[in-house]
């Protein structure tokens, strides 16, 4: 087993390397860079040429992804040229990494609570009303593409109606204390009601649009599961054996049924991020899904390789982490 | 009762030790809240507080090391320049000079101070600060010599600095008393004293930049680090100071400068960067913010109509069709350039594309600027003309590749697309092959058009101040250019347009550059003036008396709120 771990670190130290490596040639080979960002239309050639020198832009790819890696290495992943000029990526991505998981934990909540429950009772009623109204919605929610509904909400709640703020992750009069990063959480260690409430508020119009993709998967997938394990012989022998219907709905079927459903959940928190750059945009919420976006139009190439990056090594560990749980489980695998 | 399960208890047990635990970390966590709504050093004025919403975040809070509008618009509002710009034109007037005046060759200006002006910091402006601020900005070393750190100083009062490496326009700052200094520049320029009014060259306070190391700025990687002075100690003499930047939220607020030496109604200041146009006009339609620039023209009615004030600025820019001669021999001849300006209908971009207020350019200046020609005619629409002057150069086949910029607006530029589609057309009606290429903004399109890749490219400019040069020298001022003039005539208009900005006499130098501008369009040509379109600002109902200015240069401390 220590051999195989040992093994499957050291492919994975490879693989980031490679990645490192695609990822930097990558930004590079895409058209425009930070020296346009910097200079703007008041550039000429020659202060291209000089600004290009300076910052070794001109020196030969693998000249600069050794530096890079050397950087990297000593803990410096650069400074951003246009999210947060003059901050490091590191900070950067520390300040913002709370309000993405804030977004996206709040629009996983309201995926579950509303799809598991949905799906539940759609499969209990299959072809009624319910069953076929929830449908469609989940198929609306697939199919609307996010920022439409983002402005549609937007417009409806925050500008018509102006229940809610329409943008932003907390009203600029507050003065509210930072401690973690996670305002709501900042609200309520330091007893700032008003401050957590306030952030909450901001973030239910994006959270419920980043949850329509998660909610759409995963009451889709509650209803099928409901109604496969609807049909199996365990749920008619409960019946039979007299058990009352809501021993048999919690014990039996809700909880088989819930296997696929949590894998799902699982595999959307992954989308829920690459969602969040398109809501987090659209809403103005400073998290790491902005400043992606901000960063790719401004070719701010230390903090688009810091965040890809980190999302990458992300990924891997957690493959990784799965094959190890295979491996213990499933001896066959150590020795493959 | 039946007595507690063994998972009962651990339950419990685990719910007790999570309240202890939040119970404890709530303790520890103090509310940094102070008086957060009265504005520090002061009695509480009603002048409230106005939010603004801005498209990006600042560079940087050193102007100096700026290059940006976003960055420009913050530090406008914390610091003064000796000069700046009178409300709502973009002529030069008295700021920390109260006056000045210029020896014949106007090459040594004298100017005379406010005094009594303090700095945020509670230090004296006085001449001494002034040298001490010049003295700074001539001695920058290693990166803060670069082209994207010190561009203004580079382009207006450079370009080189105290090491002599390049020379430099800037000679020298001597203190003749302490509300008297005298600065001194190694040739006459019409651009003295605006160029003062340049945010870039404010005034800070020489003892806040060494306590807090204004002047380390490093190269580092990719990019560029600045110092705390720059990140968080920005200090100058302007109506309002800077309170705190909370990155976490993207706001930056700033609070009146009780001792300021002019008028200032506004309590705080605060900008709400919103990179979002939609999210920014959303915003506005619910309160959380009560303006923002550059509305699109398509939306300035409909927020007529819901009732706000829709402030269109002056016209104080340029777009035109550059043309590189490069790669197409075909563009060296001036007959073919003239087929494309008599090709374009200018007239039908002007109504159909650009907002209201719009107007064909005749020349590459403005007519608020004093060297502009009345005279000049703009080319008429006149597709035969542009077909016998092709035939006539044997460009009657002539193929251009075509550059438009996507994922941008700009002041001058409200939509590329439909600019570019109408010129299109007009080049297909006379015979051009049009090969269209776009690229975004920043992400090939200023490479390639400086790079000489393009033979026919959309880009324009919007003045920093009222003279002739920052147009005409910003565009054909050096032989190496970006319309790639530098086999052709480069050198020699080049040459015309220094020796136009060297000369002292005013009267002398407006003559020369209007004679230059019907030089320009009748015997050279460079490219293809196409028009003036005013930017607008949207401010809500209850901002008043914001002065829009043609520079884009706002200053916050006239508003009053209703």
């Amino acid at each position: 087993m220590l051999r195989y771990s040992v093994r499957r670190l050291l492919q994975l130290v490879v693989v980031l390397a490679v990645l490192s490596l695609l990822l930097f040639a990558w930004l590079r080979a895409l058209p425009g860079g930070p020296v346009s960002a910097l200079l703007g239309e008041r550039a000429t050639e020659e202060s291209r040429r000089n600004l290009r020198a300076q910052l070794g832009l001109d020196e030969p790819i693998f000249v600069q992804y050794a530096k890079f890696v050397g950087r990297i290495l000593s803990g410096d992943f650069g400074i951003s040229t246009g999210v947060q000029t003059g901050d490091s990526a590191v900070e950067i991505f520390f300040r913002r990494f709370p309000a993405t998981i804030e977004l996206a934990v709040l629009a996983i909540l309201i995926a579950v609570a509303v799809g598991i429950p949905l799906g539940y009772f759609a499969a209990r009623r299959r072809d009624s009303i319910l069953d076929n109204a929830s449908v469609v919605s989940s198929l609306i929610g697939v199919a609307v593409p996010v920022f439409f509904l983002a402005y549609l909400l937007k417009y409806v709640f925050a500008v018509k109606l102006g229940w809610l703020p329409p943008s932003g992750r907390q009203s600029t009069d507050l003065d509210a204390t930072r401690v973690t990063g996670f305002f709501i959480l900042d609200g309520l260690l330091t007893r700032e009601w008003d401050a957590a409430l306030d952030a909450f508020e901001h973030l239910i119009l994006p959270a419920i649009a980043l949850a329509t993709i998660p909610f759409a998967v995963v009451f889709r997938i509650t209803r099928a599961a409901v109604l496969d394990v609807l049909n199996e012989d365990y749920v008619r022998t409960a019946r039979a054996k007299g058990l009352t219907a809501s021993v048999i709905r919690g014990r039996h079927v809700l909880r088989n049924a819930m296997l696929p459903v949590v894998t799902t959940i699982g595999l959307q928190i992954g989308a829920l991020l690459a969602g969040a750059v398109l809501t987090e945009k659209v809403f103005a919420y400073p998290g790491l899904g902005e400043a992606l976006a901000v960063g790719f139009q401004k070719r701010d190439y230390p903090v688009l390789q810091l965040l890809i990056l980190t999302a990458a090594i992300v990924y891997v560990l957690v493959n990784l982490t799965v094959d190890l749980s295979y491996a213990v489980i499933d001896p066959r695998v150590r020795t493959r | 009762m039946t007595p507690p399960t063994k998972s009962r208890l651990g339950k419990v047990a685990v719910a007790v030790l999570a309240g202890a635990v939040a119970l404890t970390v709530t303790a520890c966590a103090e509310s940094g809240r102070g008086d957060g709504n009265q504005p520090p050093g002061g009695q509480a004025k009603t002048g409230g507080t106005m939010t603004f919403g801005a498209a990006g975040a600042p560079e940087t809070f050193d102007p100096f090391y700026a290059t940006d509008g976003e960055t420009f618009r913050v530090t406008r509002q914390i610091y003064d320049g000796l000069v700046t710009f009178k409300p709502g034109t973009a002529d030069v007037a008295p700021a920390l000079a109260e006056s000045w005046e210029s020896n014949a060759d106007g090459t040594a200006w004298t100017f005379k101070l406010r005094s009594g002006v303090k700095f945020h910091d509670g230090t004296d402006f006085n001449a001494d600060a002034v040298c001490a601020n010049f003295k700074r900005m001539y001695d920058q070393k290693g990166a803060g010599q670069s082209e994207s750190v010190t561009t203004y100083w580079i382009d207006n009062l450079g370009p080189g600095f105290s090491d002599g490496a390049k020379p430099s326009l800037y000679k020298g700052c001597t203190v003749k008393d302490p509300t008297t200094v005298m600065l001194e520049v190694n040739n006459s320029t019409s651009k003295m004293p605006s160029i003062l009014g340049l945010p870039a060259f404010s005034m800070q306070s020489p003892a806040a930049m060494e306590k807090y190391d204004a002047n380390n700025v490093k190269a580092q990687g990719d990019s560029f680090s600045y110092p705390a002075y720059a990140l968080e100690h920005p200090t100058g003499t302007g109506p309002f100071k800077f309170s705190k930047y909370d990155k976490g939220n993207n706001t930056i607020e700033l609070v009146r400068n009780e001792n300021y030496w002019g008028d200032v109604s506004l309590d705080k200041l605060v900008f709400k960067i919103i990179p979002d146009e939609t999210a920014r006009k959303q915003e506005l339609q619910a309160g959380t913010i009560d303006g923002f620039d550059f509305p699109s023209p398509a939306d300035w009615e409909n927020l007529k109509k819901d009732g706000f004030n829709v402030q269109v600025r002056p016209a104080f820019n340029i777009l035109y069709l550059g043309i590189t001669e490069k790669n197409n021999p075909a563009l060296k001849d001036l007959r073919v350039r003239k087929a494309l300006a008599y090709a374009i209908n200018r007239d039908q971009i002007v109504k159909s594309q650009l907002p209201e207020g719009a107007s064909v350019a005749t020349q590459f200046i403005p007519n608020t600027v004093d060297g502009y020609n009345g005279d000049l005619k703009p080319y008429p629409y006149d597709p035969e003309k542009a077909k016998s002057l092709l035939t006539e150069a044997g460009a009657s086949n002539l193929a251009v590749n075509f550059y438009w910029p996507s994922e941008v607006t700009r002041p001058y530029m409200p939509n590329p697309r439909d600019i570019f589609g109408s010129i299109q057309a007009d080049l297909q009606k006379v015979g051009i092959t049009v090969n269209p290429i776009t690229k975004p903004w920043n992400g090939g399109y200023l490479d390639d058009v400086d790079e000489a890749r393009a033979d026919l490219f959309l880009l324009g400019w919007t003045g920093d101040y009222n003279t002739e040069d920052n147009f005409i020298g910003s565009f054909f001022g050096s032989p190496t250019n970006r319309f790639y003039t530098v086999d052709t005539f480069g050198k020699e208009l080049s040459d015309m347009i220094k020796k136009a900005d060297a000369e002292p006499d005013a009267a002398k130098r407006v003559q020369m550059y209007k004679d230059l501008n019907r030089k320009i369009m009748e015997d050279y040509l460079p490219a293809v003036p196409i028009s003036h379109s005013p930017p607008a600002l949207v401010t809500s109902k209850k901002v008043q008396n914001l002065i829009p200015s043609p520079l884009t240069a706002e200053e916050f401390n006239t508003v009053t709120l209703s």
